[in-house]
């Protein structure tokens, strides 16, 4: 038997006001993938994930995860925000904030135990981020800051972990920390599912990738899905985002095949 | 015990009160929602005095607790299906509720026992005689009792769910992803809220009220390193401001309520100035990487 989807989607429609901007998406993403969600600015790509975990309401449609309603899975799933949504002036350290974290599986009244304050040690030790335990988290640069963002989603134990975009505003040094971080969750099984936006990177950080522009375009593996042709459904007439890729993809001798990974990081 | 005594403690648990109540909404970025409240349920005390015909505490605290939430639904029912902002649909719902209140007294003028000065200003001095009875025994003022009883509640609060608001007043969202209820918590501390207003109207009245929440907590917000020391600081503060705003009103013969309120204010804006001076200096020996979050 093959396993539950980590999240599944039925005909999800969303609008904000009267403006529609999620129509009738029906998509199923596969536990144990590092996943992008990937379309033009205001796509719907953070709407989808906030309606999948019920933040905003859906006017029509469903979302399960591991083929349950999130109810009864919610300590399975972790939510990372933007790194804009988070109030940064909230008076907390760096492993307060990790801690929040544990309090899904808490009494209200209940103290955090040893056991916690251990997980909370690991998962900053697993973001680098042990030596700023006591920082406050307005004094952190944003690199740092998304590092501590995630290991609160790692503290929570999770198997499935929602991003909305963790690459926004961060440094080399902390993009390929979460590169190996997200290597590391599918390595035990994890599924990873984040909004992204650097079309360079998507063929390198991740296996899996949905297309969306307010509806589906396509989704699936990245080497068959990640084609010039689905680029130019998506993203339209902004080609001007494509020129790089679709020079690269000319320059390979290929055309409207899958696309290469592009050659390092350094463009 | 004396008057004056009598004055103090009860300004110091209004103070109190208020800054616990005051450092959630402000962490939470809602404390214009405290301004709203404390109006509105001057529309909730009269009508409950009307219908009950007396000045029974528990009467009056439950409809202050009922128009309180009243006005924080109605609030979010304008912004969310009226599309009216949300800073002006909290300025229209207050604004409406509380004028409704202020009509209701003046047409039943002569039934209601409800000075409306003193609900808009409060006045302190004469809180002590206020007092009420078990039997034919004194057992001290109202404001006192009223004020000992709802601190008493937010620190019961503080004590059972502390997790939950931590989670809540940092990020709603993260909260909500945790499968805490946001909308609960939200009505209980609007009910809390709306509770705090009504005890403190005695003693420093509706329009202070909101300044209470507000300057104490943003004074402790300028220091405190974690929501604990939040809480406590603002405690502190609205302690110091008590003790300076008494001495202030007995200085300039003023408004006790007012020089409370002025005290904090200045407590505030030494807070700040303090802060920058100790940046500057700091600055000086290492760099401070502050982040520039867009």
């Amino acid at each position: 038997m093959t396993p539950a989807p980590a999240l599944s989607l039925r005909d999800l429609t969303v609008s904000y006001q009267e403006t529609p901007v999620l129509w009738d998406v029906t998509l199923d993403l596969p536990t144990g993938c590092n996943i992008a969600i990937i379309g033009p600015n205001g796509a719907g790509k953070s709407s989808l994930l906030k309606a999948a975990m019920g933040f905003i309401p859906a006017a029509v449609g469903e979302a399960r995860f591991f083929g349950e309603p999130l109810d009864r899975v919610r300590a399975r799933v972790a939510y990372v925000p933007q790194r804009s949504e988070v109030d940064w002036d909230y008076p907390i350290s760096v492993e307060e904030t990790v801690m929040l974290g544990r309090y899904g599986g808490l009494r209200w009244w209940q103290r955090p135990g040893a056991a916690d304050r251990e997980e909370v040690a690991r998962a900053l030790e697993k973001v680098g981020m042990s030596d700023f335990a006591r920082r406050q988290i307005s004094q952190l640069s944003g690199g740092q800051q998304q590092r501590v963002f995630l290991a609160r989603a790692l503290a929570q134990g999770a198997d499935l972990y929602l991003l909305d975009e963790p690459f926004a505003g961060v440094d080399m040094a902390t993009e390929r920390a979460i590169v190996a971080l997200f290597n590391a969750i599918r390595a035990r099984g994890g599924t990873v599912i984040a909004v992204h936006h650097d079309l360079s990177t998507v063929a390198d950080y991740f296996d899996h990738v949905a297309l969306i522009n307010q509806r589906l375009i396509a989704a699936g593996p990245t080497e068959t899905v990640y084609t010039l042709d689905n680029l130019r459904h998506t993203y339209g007439g902004r080609l001007g985002l494509l020129t790089d890729i679709g020079r690269r993809v000319t320059e390979a001798g290929l055309n409207d095949e899958a696309l290469p990974p592009p050659p390092g990081n350094a463009a | 015990m004396s008057e004056i005594l009598w004055i103090l403690v009860i300004a110091l648990l209004a103070g109190a009160a208020n800054a616990l109540i005051g450092s959630l909404l402000v962490l939470q970025r809602r404390v214009m929602l405290g301004d709203a409240i404390s109006h509105s349920v001057l529309f909730g005390l009269v009508l409950a005095y009307l219908l009950s015909g007396s000045r029974d505490p528990l009467m009056m605290f439950g409809g202050a607790a009922l128009i309180g939430l009243f006005s924080a639904w109605l609030t979010d029912l304008l912004h969310r299906l009226g599309r009216v902002q949300h800073d002006a649909s909290i300025g229209v719902v207050f604004t409406f509720l509380f004028a409704l209140g202020v009509i209701l007294i003046a047409g039943h003028a002569d039934q209601v026992d409800i000075d409306p000065d003193c609900v808009l200003h409060g006045e302190l001095a004469l809180t002590p005689f206020d007092t009420l009875h078990i039997g034919d025994t004194d057992i001290g003022p109202r404001a006192f009792w009223q004020l000992l009883g709802v601190t008493a509640l937010l620190l019961l609060m503080l004590a059972v769910a502390y997790r939950p608001l931590h989670a809540l007043t940092f990020s709603a969202v993260h909260a909500a992803s945790l499968g805490i209820s946001v909308a609960l918590w939200n009505t209980v501390l609007a009910v809390m809220a709306s509770l705090t207003a009504v005890a403190s109207f005695d003693a420093v009245g509706a329009i202070l009220v909101v300044a209470m929440m507000a300057l104490p907590a943003n004074t402790a917000l300028v220091f405190a390193r974690s929501l604990q020391q939040m809480l406590i600081g603002a405690v502190l503060a609205s302690a110091l401001a008590v003790l300076g705003g008494l001495a202030l009103a007995a200085w300039l013969d003023a408004s006790i309520a007012a020089a409370i309120v002025v005290a904090a204010g200045l407590l505030l804006a030494l807070a700040l100035a303090l802060k920058a001076f100790l940046r500057r200096s700091s600055a000086a020996h290492r760099e401070t990487p502050r982040s520039q979050s867009a």
